[in-house]
C-alpha cells in the first residue's frame, strides 16, 4: 500500500471508513459472544446442571441466542462492514445516500441483534430455526435491510469504474436473497397488535418446506455468497495476485445461486414432505458440489506464485485456511444430502459438526483474515500489533475445530448407530436414554474446543486492541487520511 | 443481453437476473404443495388443538423445545418400532408453526402422548433427572410456578382461525370454560370431549391453572388423534 510515489491520476474519493470502522469494531464484539454463549451452551449439554434451573439461560431459550448471535451478529456484521468497504473501493464511489443512512443501517441492524437476543432469554420466539424473532422485529429487520439495499444498490449505480467486480455479484446476491427469505419464512399473523405473540400464515408439510427452504439458504447466500464475496476481494489483496479465473467465477457464480435455492428439502428426507420434492432436493444438493468448488479452486488458485506468503503472513493463513474448510464441508454437505447417508446423519450431532466445520472453519476463519487485513489499514497503523499473535490464534483454533468436528462425527455417527441397532433376536438394542449416556465424553470434548476457538478469539481482540492504541504500530510520518489508503 | 460482460456493466440488470435465478427453484418447490391435492392425507381423527392444548403448545414453542425434540417419526424401520407409526403429514396440518425440528438431544415426541401418565410429565418436567438419570434436559419447574394467561385464548384462537385452523364461533365462544375444565379434574368434560375428543384432563394444583398444566394437556395428545387400528385409515399413501 502507500504507493505514494505514482502519479494520482484519478485520486480516490473520499470513502465512507467510520462505518466500516463501526462494523468491524461490532463484529469482533459479537464474535466474543457468540463463541462463549456457544462454550456456555455446550457446557449445559455436557453437564445439564449448568441451566442451574433459571428459565432464562435454559438451553432451548440460550441455543437461537447463540445461532443468531453467530449467524447475524458476528457474520452480519462481518458481511455488512465488508461489503461497505468493498463496494466502495471496486466502484470508486462513496458510499450511496450520505453518511446518515449508513449509520441508521449500522445502528439498526445493532439495535435488531440486541432485540432478539433480550427477547429469546425473555420467552419470545416463533420457533423458526434461525429465524426465531418475532413480527415485529421481523418487521424492523426488513426496514434496516431495505436501507442496506438502497446504499448498496445506490453505490454500484453510481460506480465509476465500468465493470462491477465480482466480490459486488455475490454481495449482491446475498442482499437480494435474504430480502426474499425474510420476508417468505416470517409471514405470520399476530394475536393482537399489542402482543408479541404470532402464528405462521402456513402449517405442517408447507412451512416445514418453506422453514428450510429459508433455512438452508441462511446458508447458501448468508453464510456462502456474502463470505464469497468476501474472499474475492480480501484473498487477492492479500496475495497481491489477480482472481485465477474469471471465467470460472461467471460459471460458479450463476450456477451456485442457480443451485442453492432448491437444496432446502435435504432436510427433510424420510419426512411427511412429499418423496418428489425430498428428490428434487436431493438433486440440486449434489449438484450444488460442483459450483461450490468452482469457488473453492478460484480462491485457492489465486495463490498460484504466492503461496509463500503463507509462510510469512499468518492473517493470509486464516483466509486460506477458510477456503479449504469451505471444500470440506461442501463435499460433506452434499453427501449427507443423500437419502441414505440422510436416514443415519440426520437428528444426530454429525449434522452439528458439519455446521460448525462450515461456520468456524470457513465463515468465522475468512471473517478473521478479512479484520487482520481490515484494522490496520482503517485505523491508519502501520501494521498488526504482533504476528506471533496471529499465529497463536491460528493454530489455537484450528486446533479447537479440530476437537470440535472430529468428536461431533465419533457423536452423531455412533448415535445414528445406536438408534438403528438391533440384537440377535430382532428387538432394538439400545433405548434412547443409553445413546444420550454413550455421547456424553464427546460433549465435552466439544466444549473444550469450543473453549479454544473462544480464547483464540480474545488473542484477537488483544492484538487488535494494542494494534490501534499501541504507540509501536504507528505510521512513521502521518499522511492525510484519504491518502493513507490510496493503494488501490 | 444474457453475456456477462454487458450484465457486469449494468447493476439493474444484474440485480434482475439474480431475482430470477434465485425465484425459480423456490417456486417450483413450494407452490406445489399447497396445489396437490395428495400432500395432505385426509385421514379421519385429525383436530384442531383444544384451548388449553393450544396454549400448551404455545409454551413449548417459546421454550424452544423443538430444538432437542423432534415431532417426525420418519419412515424407517427403528423409528417406527421406537416411535410407532411414522408421522403423516395431515397429523400436523393445523401446526402453526410446525414443529418437525432438526436435532434429537431427547427422543422423538411425535407420539409421546399417552405413553406416560400425566404425572409422570409432571415429575419429569420439574426435575427430568429424577426419572430418567441420564437426561441432559433443563428443569422447568418454573412453568409450574407460572399461571397460565388465559384472558387472551379468545384473540389466539382468532389468529389461528385467520390462517387456516376451522375453530368455529361456538369453538372460540366456549374457549376459556374449556380451558379450565381441561386443567380442572373435578370439572365436567362432557363439553370438551365433544368439541375435542381425545383430550386428556390434567390434574393441576387445585387452585389456578399454570403453563405446566397446559403443556402435559399438549404432550398427552401428541400423535393420539389419528386411529391406525381403523380400517377407514389403512391407505395413507402419499
Amino acid at each position: 500500500m502507500a504507493d505514494t510515489a505514482l502519479p494520482m491520476a484519478r485520486p480516490a474519493p473520499d470513502y465512507n471508513e467510520a462505518v466500516v470502522r463501526k462494523f468491524v469494531i461490532a463484529t469482533v464484539l459479537w464474535a466474543v459472544v457468540a463463541f462463549l454463549v456457544g462454550v456456555w451452551i455446550a457446557t449445559e449439554l455436557a453437564w445439564p446442571q449448568a441451566n442451574l434451573g433459571l428459565s432464562f439461560i435454559n438451553f432451548g431459550r440460550l441455543r437461537p441466542v447463540h445461532t443468531s448471535a453467530a449467524i447475524f451478529a458476528f457474520g452480519g456484521s462481518a458481511l455488512l462492514g465488508t461489503s461497505f468497504y468493498v463496494v466502495q473501493r471496486t466502484c470508486r464511489a462513496r458510499l450511496f445516500g450520505g453518511t446518515a443512512l449508513a449509520d441508521f443501517v449500522f445502528w439498526g441492524y445493532q439495535f435488531f441483534i440486541v432485540m432478539a437476543a433480550l427477547s429469546y432469554v425473555m420467552g419470545f420466539s416463533q420457533s423458526q430455526e434461525y429465524a426465531e424473532p418475532e413480527w415485529h422485529l421481523d418487521l424492523w429487520l426488513t426496514i434496516v435491510w431495505v436501507a442496506y439495499a438502497v446504499i448498496f444498490v445506490g453505490t454500484l449505480m453510481k460506480r465509476e469504474e465500468p465493470h462491477i467486480y465480482v466480490a459486488n455479484w455475490f454481495y449482491l446476491a446475498f442482499i437480494l436473497t435474504i430480502a426474499v427469505l425474510h420476508i417468505g419464512n416470517n409471514l405470520a399473523v399476530p394475536i393482537s397488535m399489542f402482543s408479541a405473540k404470532s402464528y405462521s400464515v402456513a402449517s405442517g408439510v408447507q412451512n416445514a418446506m418453506i422453514q428450510w427452504w429459508y433455512g438452508h439458504n441462511a446458508v447458501g447466500f448468508f453464510l456462502t455468497a456474502g463470505f464469497l464475496g468476501m474472499m474475492y476481494y480480501f484473498i487477492p489483496k492479500a496475495a497481491n495476485r489477480p482472481v485465477y479465473s474469471y471465467r470460472l467465477s461467471v460459471v460458479h457464480f450463476w450456477s451456485l445461486v442457480f443451485m442453492y435455492i432448491w437444496a432446502g428439502p435435504h432436510h427433510l428426507h424420510w419426512t411427511s414432505l412429499p418423496d418428489w420434492t425430498q428428490t428434487l432436493g436431493m438433486a440440486f444438493s449434489i449438484m450444488l458440489w460442483m459450483p461450490s468448488w468452482g469457488g473453492m479452486i478460484n480462491g485457492l488458485m489465486t495463490l498460484s506464485g504466492a503461496w509463500d506468503k503463507l509462510r510469512t503472513d499468518p492473517s493470509l493463513r486464516f483466509s486460506v485456511t477458510a477456503v479449504g474448510f469451505y471444500g470440506m464441508s461442501t463435499f460433506e454437505g452434499p453427501v449427507m444430502s443423500i437419502r441414505d447417508v440422510n436416514a443415519l446423519s440426520h437428528y444426530t450431532d454429525w449434522t452439528i459438526g458439519h455446521v460448525h466445520s462450515g461456520a468456524l472453519g470457513w465463515v468465522a476463519f475468512i471473517s478473521f483474515g478479512a479484520i487482520y487485513y481490515l484494522v490496520p489499514i482503517l485505523w491508519h497503523r502501520r501494521g498488526l500489533y504482533s504476528m506471533r499473535l496471529v499465529s497463536w490464534h491460528y493454530w489455537i483454533a484450528t486446533l479447537g475445530i479440530v476437537f470440535y468436528i472430529t468428536s461431533m462425527w465419533v457423536a452423531g455417527i455412533m448415535q445414528g448407530l445406536m438408534w438403528r441397532a438391533y440384537d440377535q433376536f430382532g428387538f432394538l438394542q439400545y433405548s434412547f436414554a443409553e445413546s444420550v449416556l454413550a455421547v456424553h465424553p464427546y460433549y465435552v470434548i466439544r466444549m473444550m474446543g469450543g473453549l479454544m476457538f473462544l480464547t483464540g478469539a480474545l488473542l484477537m481482540v488483544y492484538n487488535l486492541i494494542q494494534t490501534v492504541r499501541s504507540r509501536t504500530t504507528q505510521q512513521a510520518f502521518a499522511l492525510p487520511g484519504n491518502l493513507a489508503v490510496a493503494g488501490e | 443481453m444474457f453475456r456477462q460482460e454487458f450484465i457486469e456493466r449494468n447493476a439493474f440488470l444484474l440485480l434482475v437476473l439474480t431475482l430470477v435465478t434465485i425465484a425459480i427453484g423456490g417456486i417450483v418447490e413450494v407452490v406445489p404443495l399447497f396445489t396437490i391435492e395428495t400432500t395432505v392425507e385426509h385421514v379421519k381423527g385429525i383436530r384442531p388443538y383444544s384451548p388449553l392444548e393450544q396454549r400448551g403448545r404455545d409454551v413449548y414453542v417459546r421454550e424452544g423445545c423443538y430444538l432437542c425434540h423432534s415431532q417426525q417419526v420418519r419412515a424407517l424401520r427403528d423409528e417406527v418400532e421406537r416411535y410407532g407409526h411414522f408421522s403423516l403429514a395431515a397429523e400436523s396440518m393445523y401446526d402453526h408453526p410446525f414443529q418437525w425440528g432438526s436435532k434429537r438431544i431427547g427422543p422423538d415426541l411425535a407420539r409421546v402422548g399417552g405413553k406416560y401418565s400425566s404425572d409422570w410429565h409432571y415429575a419429569h418436567l420439574i426435575n427430568p433427572q429424577s426419572v430418567v438419570p441420564e437426561s441432559l434436559m433443563p428443569r422447568y419447574g418454573f412453568l409450574a410456578e407460572t399461571p397460565l394467561v388465559t384472558e387472551d385464548i379468545g384473540a389466539r384462537l382468532r389468529a389461528l382461525r385467520a390462517v387456516g385452523v376451522p375453530y368455529t364461533d361456538e369453538e372460540i365462544a366456549s374457549a376459556p370454560a374449556d380451558l379450565l375444565a381441561q386443567a380442572n379434574p373435578n370439572a365436567d368434560t362432557g363439553a370438551l370431549l365433544k368439541r375435542y375428543p381425545k383430550a386428556v384432563p390434567v390434574p393441576g394444583n387445585g387452585h389456578e391453572v399454570t403453563e405446566l398444566d397446559a403443556l402435559v394437556a399438549y404432550l398427552q395428545v401428541l400423535g393420539t388423534m389419528v386411529d391406525f387400528a381403523d380400517p377407514a385409515n389403512e391407505r395413507l399413501q402419499q
